[in-house]
């Protein structure tokens, strides 16, 4: 009964002359094309880049109540809760400066064995501080979206660390936001590394309960709980050496030819509010306009060439911190302005830049 | 009927504008399930409402929009919520002398239709979008339809 009659009211309501069921399929076709292009070619990465651009504005909004909720809990911190907390941070910077103290020495050292080896992974020798504008968390999605875009030099396929591991790597990018997608997505896998033995396998993100899977491992691999995983540098996405994540259980069972590991990251992915965008220091990237990019939060480079190592071993383990820091190991972000005025002194020796800080804690 | 005069298209973009912001706003997983479709609603119930002030542009905007945000391959709610928009649209005289249960009834059918073209997507393209939970929101969608009609129904003068 209907289909004519329908047919013909729609002709006269919807007046734009043309019938919903042709502007449907128009419509229809349009975006099937989208998709194809999207999904096939990546053809389509500059229109995402513009619409990415045109909806930072309301990705903002859409974070502000969490951030007015995370600004209302700290400006009614106890005087108490800041002193305990400034103490804590005290501690962790005279480790750190302890720390740095053996570091010179290493980085000369790896410096002249890296000059031995050209073949080895590239190390990260520069970063750059972002927020986090936006969490999704959920079964299937762990994404960050953070306040850093191209225009400050981000790239797709970047690492992304916090101060206590790795936490993953971009994946869209727009002009002044990025989408970080984590190492529990389990659409994401790291190349790593066990850091006791040296055996390298592929760990994969397990989604919400927030933990990696290392799927490949054969039953009779020598791991163990409380392994810790470090990155491998291979694949050329993520420099070598950055903690990953540290084995929780291992599961032999006879029947099967594959150990199930699980292992829980190290980067705080449900506690954080900054993270570390990583360039290797022998880019092979497309974006020729990274290097001589002088943006704020990151310590600025000295005359001497060296980017401040001290402050390289301090800043993944501090990027929040703000106190007044004593010697080198200045926290990456406040020491911006600082550091050009006293950058010079601390970053005396090393002739190359190996800042492969973790690495060397975990040699210690 | 001369309603041409005075379409809500003002009101149209305020409450989309909303909705979205509601679908795309941060909530711990266990509450993302449940949420309902805002967005998907809204759409729906201007299409029903004011046929001709949107239409299926809206819907198709509102599902790139969507696209944007969520990270999935563009044109895929774009894609879902069109389909739903024309039918919407084409049916809305129907659909709109309906009591509201009923009405409830029928757009728990069309979220139907845009989950599992969402769903379908997925599959072609290999991505995970949502966990079989996020069906639930089918539920709570028409639950809470009429309450939704009634607000978004008092933003305009009623036909």
């Amino acid at each position: 009964m209907a289909a004519y009659g329908l047919g013909a009211t729609n002709r006269r309501l919807t007046g734009h002359g043309s019938a919903p069921g042709f502007r449907f399929t128009l419509y229809a076709i349009v975006a099937i094309v989208i998709m194809v292009l999207d999904q096939r070619g990546g053809w389509l990465n500059e229109a995402r880049f513009l619409l990415q651009a045109a909806a930072y504005p309301l990705q903002l909004a859409v974070s502000s109540p969490s951030a007015a909720w995370a600004w209302i809990k700290e400006s009614t911190e106890t005087r108490e809760a800041l002193r305990a907390e400034n103490a804590r941070l005290r501690l962790r910077v005279s480790e750190l400066a302890l720390r740095a103290l053996n570091y010179d020495g290493l980085a000369r050292e790896n410096s002249q064995l890296r000059g031995l080896a050209h073949a080895l992974p590239p190390i990260a020798d520069r970063w750059l501080v972002g927020e986090i504008i936006n969490v999704e968390l959920t079964t299937l999605r762990q994404r960050l979206l953070i306040n850093r875009g191209t225009t400050n030099g981000v790239f797709e396929g970047q690492a992304v660390l916090d101060g206590w591991g790795l936490l993953g790597q971009t994946i869209h990018t727009g002009p002044w936001s990025t989408e970080v997608i984590l190492v529990t997505d389990p659409e994401h896998a790291v190349p790593v590394q066990i850091e006791r033995t040296g055996m390298r396998t592929i760990a994969v993100g397990a989604g919400n309960e927030g933990t990696l899977a290392l799927p490949y491992l054969p039953a009779n691999a020598d791991v163990k709980v409380s392994d810790l995983l470090v990155t491998s540098g291979l694949g050329g996405v993520f420099p070598a050496g950055y903690p990953v994540a540290r084995v929780a259980e291992v599961h032999r069972d006879a029947v099967q030819p594959l150990a199930q590991v699980r292992a829980v990251p190290l980067a705080r992915i449900e506690g954080d509010r900054e993270v570390m965008l990583v360039w290797f220091h022998d880019e092979r990237t497309k974006n020729p306009d990274i290097q001589p990019q002088p943006t704020p939060p990151q310590p600025s480079a000295p005359p001497s060439s060296t980017a401040a190592p001290p402050a390289a071993a301090a800043a993944p383990e501090a990027p929040a911190k703000e106190t007044a820091a004593p010697g080198p190991a200045a926290p990456a972000k406040a020491a911006s302005a600082k550091a050009k005025a006293k950058a010079a002194p601390p970053p005396k020796a090393p002739p190359k830049p190996a800042p492969e800080d973790e690495a060397e804690d975990l040699v210690k | 009927m001369n309603a041409r005069m005075r379409e809500p298209r003002g009101r149209l973009f305020l409450t989309i504008l909303l909705a979205l912001f509601l679908s795309v706003v941060p909530l711990p997983a266990w509450l993302d399930n449940v949420r309902p479709a805002f967005l998907v609603l809204t759409v729906l119930y201007w299409s029903i409402a004011a046929p001709r002030a949107g239409g299926i542009a809206v819907g198709w905007i509102s599902g790139l929009a969507l696209d944007i945000f969520q990270g999935s391959v563009l044109g895929q709610h774009a894609l879902a919520l069109s389909l739903v928009t024309y039918i919407a649209v084409r049916e809305h005289q129907k659909i709109r002398s309906k009591p509201v249960f009923q009405q409830s009834l029928i757009v728990m059918g069309e979220l139907f239709v845009y989950e599992f073209i969402v769903f379908a997507i997925d599959g072609w393209t290999g991505h995970t979008l949502y966990g079989p939970l996020h069906w639930l929101q089918i539920l709570t969608s028409a639950a809470i339809w009429p309450i939704a009609a009634a607000l978004l129904g008092r933003s305009h003068a009623p036909r």
